[in-house]
């Protein structure tokens, strides 16, 4: 399955909350509860959802800054699930992490140059001039003055700060790159340099990107394939046009009902789902399918039995949906289904 | 009664700070009509929030000139007292984090009564009630009990109701909600929005809502105000800005948002950073990220022109002045 | 391409917040001016043809005993034993000047290093670094000190060694909670991600960011480390007599209090100074450091910020 260059199989991450009391039962935040997923070679893969949905834990288990309670991670058909800091070094180099806020991913007290610098110094790739060399090079690549070597990060703005992180990730030219909200803290007039940037590198660079966000507008302009993730688990994937034109899952409807479409025309003629209620806590996800309490199609069997992530209705493998009364084309979402 | 419930002409607000003087607001206009909502839009350095905390009496240590006509009153004339008197049953604000914006060591409920026994006279017991109403008509479940709990056993969405109930209890002519839904998840923001329509058309009252979501005006606003480094930039009802957008910045925030119909289109990003306000650009402040910057627009501001064929649409651009042809 | 406010470095906003401060020029001129006089020390004595040790029985005391009060020859009088009291206040100037800032320098650095080591590591290391510090802070200090002196005996290098020994936990308790805080940084992620093993992130990461609470604790760890070689001084437990230091001239002089007011008067006034502007100098550098010393406008800001 040379395809795939990261692999997540039956990936699970429970963190244990400080016990209440003495006696009495553990409690854990089920914050990524059974996933399994593929990026392919060459591909933007987007994996969205809300708060508590478990999108950033997974991606820090994939980059191993978290430690997997079970399941596998495979890169490059390695698995480096339990891989030791030693082994994970070579690893390091060709998977790297493009974090969300610009203000906090850089050391306020570090030179810029040297920030940009760091995985050549951690990796023992080039020093001195040549490693200035390099790095002026990446500043230039992300569109930044080379000249601003000494500055610190104060000294920049947002968007820039985040075009810094980039360079920084970028430097040992990784293969795959997992991009965690990184436009989410800034302006709109900004985003959109960014995101052109990256798919500018993409290009260049022959990147594999994981592109996690809870903004699907943003999601579906940048990616092949779109994972939707509710409460730990996995919803629904499918290929982004697919996703939108007829997505499977109640959550995905409501999630693209939702978004805020900057048009009021077409605003005013989609269906609107409001759910209900607010997203229920990790602590204690409800039993069986997660979404239930909040869906408007809900059945008994929701309660019940667990939907597995299955191409449902008459979609192909690659379109699965975890949900017992999938949307039909063209159906409402308020309508009762029946199962395929 | 006439329509009109707040005029503000002129606004200009500058603040001393070590870095010189910042002028974050700079002769803003705008209307707001009873019952209906004036979207405010921009990004951060616009001026939108510093705006209406002004015309909110809530800006302190700054110069301030112009006026804001509510009811009659210029409200940057009042006095602090005055001001109070004002603020829940005439104008009531709402701001983005509701973690921040209500005290963690009140409960909820005493904080609604606390506002209202302020403002009105009647028995503790009958502020509680009302408080309880308020909870549930926001949609939060079970508001007997939740009366009596501290902001932190909230989530996101259930607090920005709370705020909203709080916000509301006095029956405010004018709601400002300052980016109530930015920190909140896209289907909480849905409900929220969805809230705040229908309480508006309940209780009658107008609304400023601020925001950096174009996506969130076109679906809620009546009328739209675009601000740019402390000015306004373009003006207009929500179908007009939408079909006809008459200034390249509008334009320029328009395509860079990803749309979902057109999706593989590449963003046509703005080039450039937001001004520095403190020296803020000659002329036209956004002319040094303009496309289609003349002459004209770095040497003089533009103008409030007409933008032809619209009802009340106005920009600020020497583009669309006929004796401009570059 | 415009710009938005260019921020100053870290360092040097620091600094011209210093230089702003009437305060923190004044105090820093007075530091300098107590290092000018202890570096002189030898100069005033050859101006005043006087050596710190020299005892004037002739014309430094009285005949019947009494110190000399201050005159032509003894600008600032005399001691008990007839010596110059200028000149010995100047030597001692260089006691506590090199006690106040090697103490406090090896306080800085131990207590530093502890801290940052505790909180990264965390767990097991945190809680026996935690609970030593503890201990170090409740011993007592005079019975200690005394313990010390009685079985090594008074130098100045036990000087230092003391006082930074009860000095260093108070700096690792500091600096290993906002080690604690720096280690949730999202830079401190990165560098994780990118690799970058333990000491890297010790040292490259969260250093620099302690620096600035170092820097503050090390120029307020001066004067108390002033303070405290004065008292061991007194108490006969600090710097071996002759060598003068303000802590024993200020011991010998309660003899004299009645008859040589000089005596009691010039240690004294010497010590006062020295710790104040040392004190107001770490008030002024640690207002410096402080983020939220103006309240500007944060003009940068993106998403979410104020306008």
């Amino acid at each position: 399955m040379n395809e795939s260059l990261l692999r997540v199989e039956h990936l699970v991450k429970h963190f244990p909350m400080k016990a209440q009391t003495f006696w009495g039962d553990r409690q854990y935040v089920h914050a990524v509860d059974d996933v399994s997923l593929d990026v392919r070679r060459g591909e933007t893969l987007g994996l969205v959802g809300e708060t508590g949905c478990g999108k950033s834990t997974l991606a820090r288990c994939i980059v191993r800054l978290e430690n997997p309670t079970s399941g596998r991670v495979i890169f490059d058909g390695h698995d480096i699930t339990s891989a030791s800091e030693d082994e994970l070094r070579s690893y390091r180099q060709q998977m790297q992490m493009v974090f969300q806020d610009p203000y906090s991913s850089l050391n306020p007290r570090r030179r810029v140059g040297s920030i940009i610098g760091d995985p050549f110094g951690i990796h023992g790739v080039a020093s001195g001039t040549e490693r200035k060399r390099r790095v002026q090079e990446l500043m230039d690549l992300v569109g930044l003055n080379p000249e601003h070597y000494n500055r610190f990060p104060g000294q920049f703005s947002g968007g820039q700060r985040q075009r810094i992180g980039i360079a920084r990730a970028i430097a040992l030219k990784p293969r795959l790159l997992v991009c965690d909200e990184p436009v989410s803290a800034l302006d709109v007039s900004i985003r959109a340099q960014i995101l052109n940037l990256l798919a500018d590198l993409q290009k260049e660079l022959g990147l594999t990107i994981l592109f996690i966000s809870h903004d699907l507008s943003v999601v579906r302009h940048v990616s092949d394939r779109i994972a939707v993730m509710y409460l730990g688990k996995v919803a629904e994937i499918a290929s982004a046009e697919a996703l939108f034109d007829h997505a499977r899952h109640p959550y995905t409807r409501a999630l693209l009902s939702a978004i805020p479409i900057a048009d009021p025309d077409l605003d005013a003629a989609r269906e609107q789902i409001v759910l209900s209620g607010d997203p229920p806590s990790p602590i204690e996800p409800p039993p069986a399918c997660r979404f239930h309490p909040r869906c408007p199609r809900a059945e008994t069997m929701c309660a019940v039995e667990e939907p597995a992530l299955i191409a449902r209705l008459s979609d192909r493998e690659d379109h699965p949906a975890a949900c017992h009364f999938p949307v039909k084309d063209g159906e409402s979402v308020a309508a009762a289904g029946k199962p395929s | 009664m006439t329509q009109l419930l707040l005029d503000v002409r002129d606004l200009t607000v500058s603040f001393h700070t070590s870095d010189g003087i910042v002028e974050a607001v700079r002769g803003v206009s705008f209307q707001v009509d009873r019952g209906k909502t004036l979207g405010i839009v921009g990004e951060s350095g616009s001026g939108k929030s510093v705006a209406t905390q002004t015309v909110a009496g809530l800006t302190r240590g700054a110069r301030i000139s112009g006026r804001a006509i509510f009811e009659g009153r210029d409200l940057l004339t009042l006095s602090a007292a005055e001001l109070r008197a004002i603020r829940g049953p005439g104008i009531a604000m709402i701001f983005q984090n509701p973690l921040t914006s209500l005290h963690p060591f009140y409960k909820i409920g005493w904080q609604i009564v606390e506002m209202i026994r302020a403002h009105e006279s009647g028995s503790a017991e009958s502020a509680r009630r009302r408080a309880i109403e308020l909870l549930g008509h926001v949609g939060i479940p079970r508001p007997e009990r939740r009366v009596d709990d501290y902001p932190h056993q909230f989530s996101g969405g259930m607090l920005q109701r709370a705020m909203i109930a709080m916000a509301l209890a006095l029956k405010p002519r004018l709601l400002i909600a300052d980016e109530p839904t930015t920190a909140l998840d896209v289907t909480v923001q849905a409900q929220i929005m969805r809230l705040m329509r229908r309480l508006q058309s309940e209780f009658g009252m107008a609304i400023i809502l601020i925001t950096h979501d174009l996506g969130v005006i076109a679906g809620v606003a009546d009328d739209v105000v675009v601000m740019y480094a402390g000015q306004v930039m373009e003006q207009a009802s929500r179908y007009g800005l939408f079909r006809q957008p008459s200034h390249p910045y509008t334009t320029g925030l328009l395509g860079s948002l990803p749309r979902i119909n057109f999706p593989d289109e590449r963003l046509t990003a703005i080039t450039g950073q937001p001004p520095s306000l403190i020296h803020p650009p000659s002329g036209c402040p956004f002319h040094p990220r303009c496309p289609h910057v003349m002459d004209r627009c770095v040497t003089s501001v533009p103008a409030f022109m007409a933008v032809p064929g619209a009802e009340a649409h106005r920009s600020a651009c020497w583009l669309l002045d006929p004796e401009s042809i570059s | 391409m415009t710009e938005s406010i260019r921020a100053r470095g870290p360092w040097k906003l620091a600094f011209e917040r210093i230089r702003g401060d009437r305060w923190a020029i004044a105090a820093a001129a007075g530091v300098v001016f107590i290092i000018l006089i202890a570096l002189l020390a030898p100069w005033i004595g050859a101006a005043v043809e006087h050596s710190p040790e020299a005892q004037f029985r002739e014309t430094g005391l009285s005949p019947s005993g009494i110190p000399v009060g201050p005159n032509r020859e003894f600008l600032f009088g005399t001691d008990g034993l007839g010596r110059d009291v200028l000149v010995r206040i100047a030597y001692g100037a260089r006691v506590s000047l090199l006690v106040g800032v090697l103490a406090s320098g090896l306080a800085v650095a131990v207590g530093a290093v502890v801290g940052i080591v505790a909180a990264w590591f965390g767990g097991v290391v945190d809680t026996i670094l935690s609970r030593l510090m503890d201990v170090v802070l409740s011993l007592p200090f005079l019975v200690f000190a005394l313990a010390l002196v009685a079985v090594v005996g008074p130098s100045l290098t036990i000087s230092i060694v003391v006082i930074a020994f009860f000095s260093w936990a108070s700096v690792g308790r500091v600096v290993r909670a906002q080690a604690l805080s720096i280690r949730e940084q999202e830079y401190v992620k990165a560098a994780r991600s990118l690799g970058a093993g333990s000491l890297r992130i010790m040292f490259v990461e969260i250093l620099p960011n302690v620096a600035a609470t170092m820097i503050v604790y090390a120029t307020l760890l001066i004067p108390s480390s002033i303070a405290f070689e004065a008292t061991m001084s007194f108490l006969g437990l600090g710097v071996v007599p002759p060598t003068p230091s303000w802590g024993n001239m200020l011991a010998d002089s309660i003899a004299f209090y009645k008859v040589a007011w000089w005596f009691v008067v010039f240690p004294g006034a010497a010590l006062l100074s020295t710790t104040l502007a040392f004190n107001v100098l770490g008030d002024s550098v640690r207002d410096a450091f402080d983020p939220r010393h103006d309240q500007t406008i944060v003009l940068d800001t993106e998403t979410g910020g104020k306008a």
